[in-house]
């Protein structure tokens, strides 16, 4: 591999007053035989060191193309990407693969749904984690890698990392395949860290333990955390912000205590409706969002959200279907709740068809 | 800690749960001591038998007409087995299943044929449970040809009112499954499980491949459909929430075998099983949001161990915090707790969940940890 001289594009020490990641009106499209795929329009959003961010939708809101972009996972030739990302003060957009490669796994690494996919069938555990390190770390021998893996596979908790460290993926359970994949994503100390669905396969117990190892790996690391996911309960455990998604666009964005205790927008309001709760009244039944989420190809016009929503009629004319509602703050100018929708006055018209909807169980 | 279970003698003939159960009418389906093990061979030409996967191991359950029973368990507790085994897709390896006065479980393929109008089945993944050359009015048809419950000329106005029934343009019958979203494709499959009337469904994850927003339209269209028809179901899933919502009575299974049975509101409230409690403690909580942070939970170490070769006595004791040499020695029955009325649990220290006992075990296994990072503690390479 080429070495340049030590002109190296990321300071490993992140002191400036930006946030560590900034995305700033992304837009992501992918040309397609059937038309231009609209996966992400105008996504704006930020993370600080030790912060998490949590990223809710559903299949196909765009939440995992737009953290592929900021890791550089998808082809330049076949996507076209306009706007900004910064990663630690490096613009990621544009970047040459080689410097892209640099900052991958180094500053800002990715964990996957899928373990048994992300992980090498061919290769031990072992070494997949000190091929990772090996990449970053030229100078390093063989066997400093190889002691870098087991002691990663031993910070992760895997019991007997010295041993464990010679299987093949196959031979761990699923648990511990997510376990090494974070090891390997964190082998090389990254500021960043996007956990796409990490825990969606595993059972609630193993689920558990994950989101502990997460929590626990960034008290230790002091990095910022994306995480992905439809489950909402997830969100509220791990998230200190959250930004829901919905047809490519971020939809409502605030704290996590904001947008899951007083959604201001109809979709999140739905999504929260529309999950059984582990204390609900179970005879009361529930009230789900009606339609199926949009094609990309031609999204609605106007709110893209409009043709499901059941809020519409309060809304004058036809505003939800002409126009596209700005992201505002909900309330006053406070920053720490934005929204999208045209609703004069969604906490009042929410509050009363949650009441509606709680009165008629 | 004296509990009235350890007073108890151990039963030689463990009370099933049926003995306690209601009077009057006989359940729709009478499940009892169900195995179904699944021979493990050897590499090479002669492929001996060198061992089991002890799927189900012994189960035992009813469900009622119309009533839903939910089953849980973290994945290969032998949940989807059981489904499998019930709609005789997999020859049960011992044990009896009557549905409706009839024991299923000898009936050969030709004798299972009038049965299996009566017990159909819902499948987790919409996109590979249906056949993607076949339209839907052929997929929904289906059912009605093979068992000739309409003439021929009406299979197509029942096939259309079908779809209307679950919920999709009847105009669309001769549309493939691919022209549909997962929400609608799961929508196909029940109305081909519905086309024969039947009067037991076993639902197999059916909303888990899902995306949140349809899963609570599914979720409340099976619901419509079980009261409007009678139906009864097998709930199989593992998301706790959706399970409690949906049925009534709730059987959590381990490992093979069934922990802990009863009342959603029994179950859910006072758990009396250290593996229930430590499921319902996990489910992550939307609510928490209000409080921030994440919620004090039982922490289970390690994975579920291999059903080839399960741990002797409790096969949940190599992960319980109360676990005991007794638990090892002794496989505790399911026995009822709290008098009649109570639900049914199956350990030796049944009891409501005490966080100081928790927390005791808990304290002991940090102190372990400590002292073995304490061993090990060698400096780190710096990079």
């Amino acid at each position: 591999m080429l070495t340049e001289p030590s002109t190296d594009p990321t300071a490993k020490e992140w002191t400036s007053d930006e946030p560590f990641l900034v995305v700033d009106d992304l837009t992501v499209k992918f040309p397609t035989a059937d038309g231009l795929v609209q996966a992400v329009t105008g996504l704006s959003y930020q993370v600080e060191l030790g912060k998490t961010l949590g990223i809710v939708g559903e299949s196909g809101s765009g939440k995992s193309v737009s953290s592929m972009a900021v890791v550089g996972l998808h082809d330049p030739k076949r996507t076209r990407m306009t706007g900004s990302i910064r990663v630690g003060g490096t613009e990621v957009i544009g970047l040459s693969e080689n410097k892209m490669r640099r900052l991958r796994g180094n500053d800002a690494a990715m964990i996957f749904q899928d373990a048994l996919a992300a992980l090498h069938p061919f290769y031990r555990v072992g070494s997949q984690i000190a091929e990772a390190y090996l990449s970053h770390h030229p100078s390093a021998t063989k066997r400093e890698a190889h002691q870098k893996a087991v002691s990663m596979l031993d910070r992760v908790g895997i019991p007997q990392p010295d041993q464990r460290v010679r299987d093949f993926p196959h031979q761990f359970s699923g648990g511990m395949r997510q376990r090494a994949m974070i090891a390997m994503a964190l082998v090389n100390d990254p500021k960043l860290l996007f956990a796409d669905e990490p825990t969606t396969a595993l059972d609630v117990t193993v689920q558990a333990q994950i989101l502990d190892l997460l929590q626990e790996l960034q008290r230790d690391f002091g990095s910022a955390i994306v995480f992905i996911t439809h489950d909402l309960g997830v969100i509220a455990e791990m998230a200190d912000d959250v930004l829901v998604m919905y047809a490519g666009r971020a939809v409502e964005y605030g704290t996590c205590k904001e947008i899951l205790t007083r959604p201001r927008m109809p979709y999140t309001w739905g999504l929260l409706e529309s999950i059984p709760e582990v204390e609900s009244d179970p005879t009361q039944r529930l009230l789900p969002i009606p339609g199926t989420p949009p094609s990309l190809l031609l999204p609605p016009s106007g709110c893209p959200f409009h043709p499901r929503c059941r809020f519409t009629g309060e809304v004058p004319g036809d505003l939800c279907e002409r126009e596209l509602p700005e992201l505002e703050p909900a309330t006053g100018d406070r920053a720490e709740h934005l929204k999208r929708c045209h609703l004069r006055n969604p906490a009042e018209t929410l509050d009363r068809a949650t009441a509606l909807a709680a009165g008629e169980g | 800690m004296v509990t009235d279970t350890e007073s108890m003698t151990p039963d030689t003939e463990p009370r099933t749960e049926t003995s306690g159960g209601s009077t009057g009418d006989r359940p729709l389906l009478e499940v009892t001591d169900l195995v179904k093990h699944f021979p493990v061979k050897s590499s090479g030409v002669i492929r001996r038998v060198i061992g089991q996967v002890q799927a189900v191991d012994g189960i035992s359950f009813t469900v009622d007409r119309g009533e839903s029973l939910g089953l849980v368990g973290e994945s290969g507790c032998g949940k989807t087995t059981t489904g499998r085994v019930l709609t005789k897709l997999y020859e049960p390896t011992s044990g009896s299943m009557v549905f409706d006065g009839t024991d299923l479980s000898p009936l050969s393929a030709k004798q299972m044929l009038p049965f299996r109008k009566d017990v159909q089945m819902i499948f987790q993944d919409p996109y590979t449970s249906l056949n993607p050359r076949h339209t839907v009015g052929s997929i929904v048809g289906t059912p009605l040809r093979v068992h000739d419950v309409v003439p021929k000329n009406k299979t197509l106005a029942r096939v259309q009112e079908l779809l209307e029934l679950v919920g999709l343009n009847p105009e669309h019958y001769n549309r493939y499954p691919n022209e549909f979203s997962g929400g609608q494709r799961q929508r196909i499959g029940i109305a081909r499980a519905l086309a024969l009337k039947p009067k037991l469904m076993v639902a197999d994850e059916p909303v888990s491949a899902l995306d949140v927003s349809i899963q609570a339209q599914v979720i409340n269209l099976l619901q419509d459909l079980q009261k409007e028809f009678d139906i009864a179901f097998l709930f199989i899933a593992h998301d706790l929430s959706v399970v409690r919502h949906f049925c009534p009575r709730v059987a959590v299974m381990y490992l093979g075998k069934i922990v802990e049975v009863g009342d959603r509101e029994s179950i859910y409230k006072n758990a009396h099983h250290p593996y229930t409690q430590a499921l319902l403690s996990a489910i992550p909580d939307v609510k928490q949001a209000q409080v921030g942070g994440r919620r004090e939970r039982i922490r289970l170490e390690g994975d579920v161990p291999s059903p080839i070769n399960p741990p002797s006595g409790c096969r949940f004791r190599t992960r319980c915090w109360k676990a005991q040499d007794i638990c090892a020695e002794q496989e505790p029955p399911l026995l009822q707790i709290g008098g009649p009325g109570g639900h049914f649990a199956a350990c030796h220290f049944a009891e409501p969940y005490d966080s100081a006992i928790h927390d005791a075990a808990k304290a002991q296994a940090a102190a372990d940890e400590e002292a073995r990072r304490k061993a090990e503690s060698a400096p780190e390479p710096a990079d």
